[in-house]
């Protein structure tokens, strides 16, 4: 399993955990509101007082790393805002942070066209980010078009799963 | 516009399944899927050695390989023919009449001295017992496939009156998995037929688009070895390689102008993929669209003046034309396509009278030709992703990729549907066919 599908498999868990954990956090390590927020940007610390890699918690939006489309669409779904906005968040709070955007498509249609459907992806995301105060310079984008997949197979549930961004930290 | 399908239904019912197996070097092997029951029939005898130990190799094997490809011809099987003439003088035309043999090819080749030889070849008219065409050569052993498929396009031109394509080569791109499960990206070339393989660039990241040169010595790609798709030129023989762009996002696209001092391509550099025309010499970019769509994949028309290219500015990627002089646009920007989901990918037939295309309905992606004349879109092929439309340069044949058992391979169709044929790399994938110009030595 290389790299992409370990990110892929952490951004399908962090998208169930979300919803359940935030609030039990709140509940059993009796913290308040002030803390949760704090939580956001530099870690969760459980009681034995051990920093977590928000990158890794499944239960913190910068966990989840891809972003996914539909069918010949760049727009970016509004469920999705949320990730974006917590990466633009760490971004924005850490100025020598940089981001690589890269963009994907599924097979269908030419390879060139894809390229250019996934760069504006790409861009969508990096729009979004832009708007939350992150500077230009700390984002870089790439596409590949159909070049890089994650499923191989020729029906939607590959093609699901390729028409993606990626939100990549260069030495992380 | 009219939109109709070539009468597929005639040719499966007259589907003639063949395999022509080649010994293990090629690395593309070949499968002739169908040809019409009125292809014209030949009879390419083998030609007669005159020499030391064993024939340098089978001449005629490739001849009969060549000319059945193409569609038109039904070359007759070595082991039907009941004789076995070499030259004029020993033909018996009433036996080739009734094997109802249109055509006969008779030839020798002859050992001079070491490693060259002297070869000749007859084309006969079967039904008036007249020749039409002859010639003799000398070759060395190396050049004698090479001639082979000279003769092909001799014997191809003087029956139909058209130029024959068969000493061209094929540019492609090869994909393959190592041990590790790495790719590798491979821009090759090869014969017409798929033999003598040379690999031109290797690398562990993608390659797309290599385009010839309208003099057939350089290929122009794109290539992610900095990491983001740029273009570069590479001299098919001595493999000198230059790196033609650098600007921020994707360089994609490259299409050399028919006087090969100018090429168009798709830059993102200034917002989202527009068309730009650099001048090869100056590198100086002159900008062609301006549009909110994705503006990429240009294609010359033969006279230089203007471009169709594929946009999607109207909502769904179309075809469009516009004309270009040396400072860009030369007028505003006309849909050209109308039928079907997605049009994609042009490619000007030699002519400039047609135009091949990727065409999606129902989520089919197949290769079309869009006549200009009588704007008629035909459906060549029929699979579920064909994709990368080239004409052969005398415009009778399309190469293509295709799809076979869960891999890319090529594809070759005539454009009158008469025939078509796949070859497979021998491992892993093969994409992104471009057909040479004729050779110039």
């Amino acid at each position: 399993m290389n790299k992409w599908n370990g990110f892929l498999l952490v951004g399908l868990l962090a998208s169930f955990g979300v919803a359940c954990t935030s609030t039990s956090e709140n509940q059993t390590d009796g913290q308040t509101q002030q803390d949760a927020q704090t939580d956001n940007r530099t870690g969760a610390q459980d009681q034995a007082g051990i920093q977590s890699d928000p990158f890794t918690d499944p239960s913190n939006p910068l966990s989840t790393t891809t972003i996914y489309f539909d069918f010949d669409r760049t727009e970016v779904k509004a469920g999705d805002r949320e990730v974006i906005m917590a990466h633009a968040r760490y971004l924005a709070d850490n100025a020598d942070a940089k981001v690589v955007l890269e963009g994907h498509a599924d097979e269908r249609g030419t390879r060139e066209y894809n390229i250019t459907l996934g760069e504006r992806r790409a861009k969508a995301v990096s729009q979004l980010m832009l708007l939350q105060g992150v500077s230009q310079s700390q984002i870089d984008i790439v596409s590949f078009g159909e070049e890089r997949p994650v499923a191989f197979g020729h029906d939607e549930s590959a093609w699901s799963a390729n028409r993606r961004v990626e939100i990549l930290y260069p030495g992380r | 516009m009219m939109l109709h399908k070539i009468k597929l239904n005639i040719l499966i019912l007259l589907v003639c399944l063949s395999t022509i197996s080649m010994p293990a070097r090629a690395s593309l092997t070949i499968d002739i899927t169908l040809w019409l029951d009125n292809a014209t029939p030949i009879a390419i005898v083998p030609f007669g050695w005159q020499g030391i130990g064993k024939v340098p190799m089978s001449m005629t094997g490739v001849i009969a390989n060549d000319l059945g490809r193409s569609g038109r011809f039904a070359p007759m099987k070595e082991g039907e023919m009941i004789e076995a003439p070499h030259e004029g003088r020993d033909v018996n035309f009433g036996t080739w009449r009734n094997l109802n043999m249109k055509y006969l090819v008779v030839g020798k080749i002859q050992l001079l001295r070491q490693s060259a030889y002297q070869v000749q070849f007859q084309l006969f008219d079967v039904e008036k017992g007249t020749q039409i065409a002859g010639h003799s050569f000398q070759a060395k052993g190396k050049q004698l496939r090479r001639l082979s498929h000279h003769i092909s396009d001799l014997i191809y031109e003087a029956i139909t009156g058209e130029r024959g394509a068969f000493d061209t080569y094929l540019a492609y791109i090869t994909v393959s998995r190592n041990r590790k499960g790495q790719n590798r990206y491979q821009l090759a070339i090869s014969d017409s037929d798929g033999y003598n393989e040379q690999t031109l660039f290797e690398s562990s990241m993608p390659i797309v688009r290599p385009v010839w040169s309208p003099d057939g010595k350089r290929l122009a790609y794109v290539s992610y070895a900095t990491g983001r798709p740029q273009i570069y030129i590479q001299n098919v023989f001595t493999k000198n390689t230059q790196q033609l762009t650098n600007f921020k996002g994707s360089n994609l696209s490259p299409a050399w102008s028919p006087d090969g001092r100018r090429m168009a391509m798709s830059l993102s550099k200034d917002g989202n993929s527009e068309l730009y025309i650099m001048d090869l010499k100056s590198r100086k970019l002159h900008r062609v669209t301006r549009s909110y769509g994705a503006d990429l994949e240009p294609a010359w028309f033969p006279d230089g003046e203007s471009l169709v290219f594929t946009s999607d500015r109207g909502g769904r990627a179309q075809l469009y034309r516009i004309d270009v002089d040396n400072r860009g646009a030369a007028g505003r920007a006309e849909r050209i396509t109308f039928d079907g989901v997605e049009n994609l990918r042009p490619a000007v037939s030699p002519d400039g009278k047609r135009i091949a295309m990727v065409h999606n309905t129902g989520g089919q992606y197949r290769i079309a030709i869009l006549d200009l004349e009588s704007e008629e879109l035909s459906l060549l092929t029929d699979g579920y992703l064909d994709e990368s439309p080239g004409f052969a340069p005398n415009g009778s044949m399309l190469i293509y990729a295709s799809q076979a058992k869960g891999r890319g391979v090529l594809a070759a169709v005539a454009t009158d549907g008469r025939a078509s044929h796949k070859m497979r790399f021998s491992s892993g994938d093969v994409r992104e066919p471009a057909w040479s110009p004729y050779k110039q030595d």
